[in-house]
């Protein structure tokens, strides 16, 4: 039986990455989860210098879900590379370095310094505003989307995956310009913009008042969109959003995903990594599915 | 730290909204210390992230959590029946360090006042001094004659209808209650002028803060204090409730930001 599966040449021992955010790099929940089961892990994201992130309250749970506005608060990419990537090497799993950044200069310096790092693949994360045009995030307008893309990989050493914003009118659309910009593959779907009003308090529930929606609530939305552009693009494509189980795992590869990233049920068991990759085994032999690569896209 | 199902021996009220749940769960019990706390799971599904509760006493492979219904998961848990399983994580947190002075002021308000009993305990075991200061909005107080084994207790009250009427900083300057070692845990307003007032006499203020948390474990970074300095694991001016916390030395804190 193989689980093994490829994202643009990286070969994961199986499809199960944790979602950028809500994972460190590792470090916490490697006390409950033993990281070499994992296809993979996909780092929180890594700005050129320390981010101070948003006020508190940053988190908020919803029914189904949680609200966060954490503010991409990370150490720098300095700490990154001294301290929390060198911790990944001790496990037998593939490393995803996800990056942000508020401008192309940015995303230019950080990518370049990830050039000669252990890092897999890496993941840019264009939900991030960009200050030069007026804080509209880089992933809404496709034109920016294929021209960062472009940029990147004319400079980057490691494949380059584009994590696309779910917060756009036709996510297609966005999918093709990232394409079109040489991505070695997409990454969907990052939070829904949303917000919740604390009726005792009449005021807004988090500081930053809007906030992003992840969790089971938005899992229909996040397999609709994946499998969208899974139609519309050849690159391969790692899906999340709200995956919590391993035939919810299962869902996402059969509407077009080679990989998945789970990220909020984690804050719900540490160790539902672990779980998903055996849950998936488990269904792979009950179906007498021989290779996990059969079962990928085979919904059209 | 352990991701553990623990079973429920009893659940009792202790007045208006206050619950006192016993859980056998010696994984936690035993290795936990004064001023961590358990992250507790609800059942249903739908509501998926761990409440935050803090540990009002540990012995003998048993948690006590004393807690306030503040919404669904607390709801949820105040209506546990013995025998019920109830899922948790921890110990979390940093927890007090051991204190070499020979006399401490602990200071509780309102539902802060639970987490301070096992510090309380300890600290009276190893051989200090131990006076309690409890701030309650009225008489209905809770815990109180708990803390009386331990060493002497002053009470507050905001309408004065039990013990000193005002704060628990009148009462301190009231009963003339020493300052060099205070460790308190209660709401931000109590806590930003008890730690102003100990400062300014010169001692040390250890205060114990809650913060929406998600993770609880120290990865997700929703649940930071503002810091006066960079801290050595975030690299910004702020640090993690859940893990370098919960009890912070106040004079590293920055109230004003």
């Amino acid at each position: 039986m193989n689980t093994e599966v490829k994202l643009a040449g990286v070969t994961l021992k199986n499809p199960v990455l944790t979602a950028s955010g809500t994972f460190g790099s590792g470090m916490e929940f490697s006390r409950f989860t033993d990281l070499n089961l994992l296809g993979g892990v996909v780092t929180k994201g890594v700005s050129v210098v320390p981010w101070e992130g948003n006020p508190t309250p940053r988190v908020m749970e919803t029914t189904g879900g949680m609200l966060n506005a954490i503010g991409l608060q990370n150490p720098g990419l300095d700490v990154f590379l001294e301290r929390d990537l060198p911790f990944l090497q001790n496990f037998n799993t593939r490393k995803i370095v996800n990056v942000c950044g508020h401008s192309t200069e940015e995303y230019v310096a950080a990518v370049e310094r990830l050039n000669d790092s252990i890092a897999d693949i890496l993941e840019i994360n264009i939900s991030c505003p960009n200050v030069k045009a007026g804080g509209i995030t880089f992933g809404t307008d496709p034109v920016m989307v294929e021209k960062i893309t472009a940029t990147l990989k004319g400079i980057s050493k490691k494949p380059v995956f584009m994590k696309l914003s779910p917060n756009v009118t036709d996510i297609t659309e966005i999918a093709k310009a990232a394409e079109a910009g040489g991505a070695d593959g997409i990454s969907l779907i990052n939070t829904l913009l949303g917000m919740k009003i604390d009726i005792n308090r009449r005021s807004f529930a988090l500081a930053n008042k809007t906030g992003g929606l992840s969790g089971p609530a938005i899992k229909p939305v996040a397999v609709r969109m994946v499998y969208q552009v899974a139609q519309t693009v050849k690159v391969p494509i790692i899906g999340m959003g709200g995956i919590a189980t391993s035939e919810d795992a299962i869902e996402f590869l059969m509407a077009g995903a080679s990989a998945v990233s789970v990220g909020t049920a984690n804050f719900h068991n540490p160790k539902v990594t672990a779980d998903i990759v055996a849950g998936i085994e488990t269904f792979m032999r009950r179906k007498n599915i021989e290779d996990i690569n059969d079962i990928i896209g085979c919904v059209k | 730290m352990d991701y553990v199902k623990g079973t429920v021996i009893s659940v009792q009220t202790l007045g208006t909204g206050i619950y006192d749940l016993l859980i056998r769960v010696p994984e936690i019990a035993d290795s936990c210390k004064p001023g961590q706390f358990v992250g507790v799971y609800c059942e249903d599904g739908a509501h998926l992230l761990p409440r935050p509760i803090s540990i009002c006493e540990s012995m003998m492979g048993t948690l006590r959590l004393v807690f306030r219904i503040a919404g669904f998961g607390t709801k949820e848990f105040s209506q546990k029946k013995p025998g019920d399983t109830i899922t948790l994580i921890g110990p979390l947190g940093n927890g007090y360090s051991d204190f070499s002075e020979k006399e401490i002021t602990i200071v509780g308000g309102g539902i802060g006042i639970p987490p301070m009993l096992y510090l309380a305990r300890k600290c009276s075991e190893s051989g200090m001094k131990v006076t309690s200061v409890l701030g309650f909005r009225d008489k209905n107080t809770f815990l109180d004659d708990a803390f009386g084994v331990y060493g002497d207790v002053v009470i507050a009250t905001d309408d004065g209808s039990l013990g000193v009427c005002g704060t628990v900083v009148d009462a301190i300057k009231q009963k003339n209650i020493g300052t060099s070692l205070v460790c308190a845990c209660g709401p931000m307003p109590m806590l930003r002028g008890l730690s102003s007032y100990v400062e300014g006499e010169g001692g040390r203020c250890y205060v114990s803060l809650e913060e929406r948390m998600a993770c609880g474990i120290g990865a997700c970074l929703g649940c930071i204090v503002k810091t006066r300095e960079i801290d050595a694991h975030s690299h910004v001016k702020n640090a993690r409730i859940c893990t370098e916390g919960p009890v912070f030395d106040s004079s590293v804190l920055d109230f004003n930001r």
